[in-house]
């Protein structure tokens, strides 16, 4: 089961909510949707639910004009970001209500329902109604309400923002398990880059309703096409600088300088933006070719076992992501050190034209 | 340590509540009770006759048979009016102009004061003049809400569930309007019937709103009189006498304030127990589930 998207817009109002997508889907894959809010996550996931018909464009499954099939008639699931579950009825008949509607048998629905309850761990309460459960078991019910039928898209819209972060990192493990051994596609929104990372599978990133790349996860983290899906796929965004390249060194804002290494020696002589992410810039040179730059401390940002120091010097900003609790005073004088060889550089139209060579072999 | 300031301000905080119940409930309350147990000739020649009138009023068959009718009526009305007003709700247009016209269309009826409700269908049943009586006798059926004790209770009850289904209506939609979306969306994809929908997402959703819908009606279609009285005014004979046009009759015509004064008493313990048994139910039936 496969499904594709050909040359997909939707356009509601004037306004283009989804702008020309090309997708196509594996059976068995786990696919991220990357991108911010309005970004067309939820949108996407409507038109393969069939949910809304796109304005222009194509929807094939297996190869199969499905376009204009309403959403009873495919094969689908989808969970939510809001718990959404029938308030009248058990965890029980709440997991079974999609199997009772294909009229299956008691003993197959009594089948299938403990086994998805197992699976999810919400066994011990079948009995109870989804508001005397907590939050994450109310979503655990819903997915498993999801889970049950032999659905060949689940689509996943932020299901696990509205619960807190211990509960996210479980369901968010247990969830990527549960896949492993099915043979559906499964499709997952999320604003977090990090989410992104740790579910893995194929990552498809999108900016104001256009798909900016599609490809395994960490291929698109360490490879992305162009700068905004450089800053989007990274938490805290990668930092950007804009610099200029000779034909023997790089000069950033016309003040710093470094000799050209063998790494950006690719590089023809111009204007670039080069990136740099957070926790590549360090407190200490790791290397003799780091750059040493004189900055001011912005703010500390201390959470738990690591530190966001955000510093700036008279031209540009960085953000340093550093595992460890440093404090610093505001308007400190301190040094950081510039890795030059772990650096992105785009050209003026903000696509990538180089990566970090260690980058480049993985 | 803070030390606490202890002052009686908070006295004239609760004062105004306390002299506006005072003055809006329980003195004219007393004033009933202070009635009841007395024998009224005139302001000067009074006399204390105890729980004589509470007796009378207990044995007397016309107000047992005026109680039977008050139930009949309310849960008659409540029976057509939840469902009916249910229904309405939600055939009503969600979005759009249509929402606004729905709306307002709906409303209509409920800006109607009772006496004037009375007056329209009085008017409006009637076989020389009115709409509806003239095309009863049209298409041949004998109608005449003046004489025929059946058709002087439909049109009662036609009257009232015209006035008050569009209270039911609109609280159902404020309830229906208030469902998000994706409950929706979910059931679709579910596959779910318009049924299953309705029985299982919007029927819960609305219990709240049903429970005050429910309340209100039984309250008000209990302590019913403008409208029977302009319409029938109790006739023909007493067939729609209802328990507070009883009560007027002894009050203002016969001018008996003792036993009226029991009479209302006893009333407004009915009203009230009625009230308190449906409530609690409706609250354990919740809790149960």
């Amino acid at each position: 089961m496969s499904l594709t998207l050909q040359n997909v817009s939707r356009v509601v109002d004037g306004e283009t909510w989804i702008n020309e997508v090309n997708l196509s889907l594996e059976p068995g894959s786990f696919n991220v949707l990357l991108g911010r809010t309005l970004s067309g996550k939820t949108t996407l996931m409507r038109l393969m639910a069939g949910l809304d018909r796109p304005s222009k464009g194509k929807i094939l499954m297996n190869g199969v004009d499905v376009t204009g099939v309403p959403v009873r008639d495919r094969n689908i699931s989808m969970v939510y970001q809001q718990f959404i579950n029938y308030p009248n009825l058990t965890v029980y008949e709440n997991i079974a209500s999609p199997l009772r509607l294909a009229k299956m048998s008691d003993s197959e629905i009594d089948r299938r329902v403990r086994e998805t309850a197992e699976m999810l761990r919400i066994d011990p309460f079948l009995d109870r109604l989804p508001l005397q459960l907590s939050g994450g078991q109310q979503q655990r019910t819903a997915m498993a309400r999801a889970l049950v039928k032999d659905s060949q898209i689940i689509l996943f819209d932020e299901p696990l923002v509205n619960l807190d972060y211990k509960l996210r990192e479980e369901l968010r493990q247990e969830l990527r398990a549960l896949f492993k051994a099915r043979n559906c596609i499964a499709v997952y929104a999320t604003t977090e880059p990090n989410e992104a990372l740790a579910l893995g599978g194929n990552t498809a990133v999108l900016h104001e309703g256009r798909l900016l790349q599609m490809g395994p996860t960490s291929q698109v983290y360490h490879q992305p096409k162009d700068i905004i899906t450089a800053e989007m796929f990274s938490e805290p965004p990668i930092n950007v600088v804009p610099g200029h390249v000779s034909n023997d060194e790089v000069t950033f804002d016309d003040t710093v300088h470094f000799r050209l290494n063998n790494d950006l020696r690719s590089l023809s002589p111009g204007n670039y933006q080069f990136g740099v992410r957070a926790s590549h810039i360090g407190l200490v040179p790791h290397s003799d070719d780091d750059l040493e730059l004189p900055v001011r401390v912005d703010l500390a940002e201390i959470s738990g076992s690591e530190t966001f120091l955000h510093v700036h010097n008279p031209h540009f900003d960085l953000v340093l992501h550093l595992s460890g609790v440093h404090e610093y005073q505001v308007d400190q004088n301190i040094k950081v050190y510039f890795p030059t060889h772990k650096l992105y550089a785009f050209d003026a139209q903000g696509q990538m034209v180089h990566s970090p060579a260690r980058m480049r072999e993985q | 340590m803070q030390t606490k300031v202890e002052n009686n301000k908070a006295w004239f905080l609760v004062m105004p509540v306390f002299l506006i119940v005072a003055f809006s409930a329980i003195i004219p309350l007393m004033t009933v009770v202070n009635y009841s147990v007395q024998d009224i000739f005139d302001p000067y020649t009074r006399y204390f006759v105890g729980t004589e009138w509470f007796k009378q009023v207990m044995l007397d068959s016309r107000l047992h048979e005026a109680l039977l009718r008050q139930f009949i009526y309310s849960f008659t009305i409540l029976a057509i009016e939840v469902p009916l007003g249910i229904c309405v709700a939600l055939m009503m247009p969600t979005k759009g102009r249509g929402a606004s016209l729905a709306l307002i269309l709906v409303a209509i009826p409920l800006l109607i004061p009772w006496n004037v409700v009375g007056t329209i269908w009085q008017i409006f049943g009637r076989a020389d003049i009115g709409l509806f009586g003239a095309f009863m006798a049209e298409i041949g059926v004998d109608y005449n809400y003046a004489s025929n004790t059946t058709d002087a209770w439909l049109t009662v009850i036609l009257m009232d569930v015209w006035h008050w289904t569009p209270l039911v209506a609109l609280l159902c939609y404020s309830g229906l309007r208030a469902i998000p979306e994706v409950y929706y969306q979910a059931a679709r994809i579910d596959q779910a019937s318009r049924w299953a929908v309705f029985r299982h997402i919007q029927l819960p959703k609305l219990t709240n709103v049903l429970i005050i819908g429910v309340l209100l009606r039984f309250m008000d279609s209990f302590m019913i009189y403008t409208e029977p009285f302009v319409l029938t005014g109790g006739g023909p004979g007493s067939s729609t006498t209802f328990l507070s046009q009883s009560l007027v009759q002894q009050a203002i015509g016969q001018f008996d304030i003792g036993p009226a004064a029991a009479f209302s008493l006893v009333y407004f313990l009915i009203i009230l127990l009625v009230c308190w048994v449906f409530y609690t139910t409706i609250m354990n039936m919740q809790k149960d589930k």
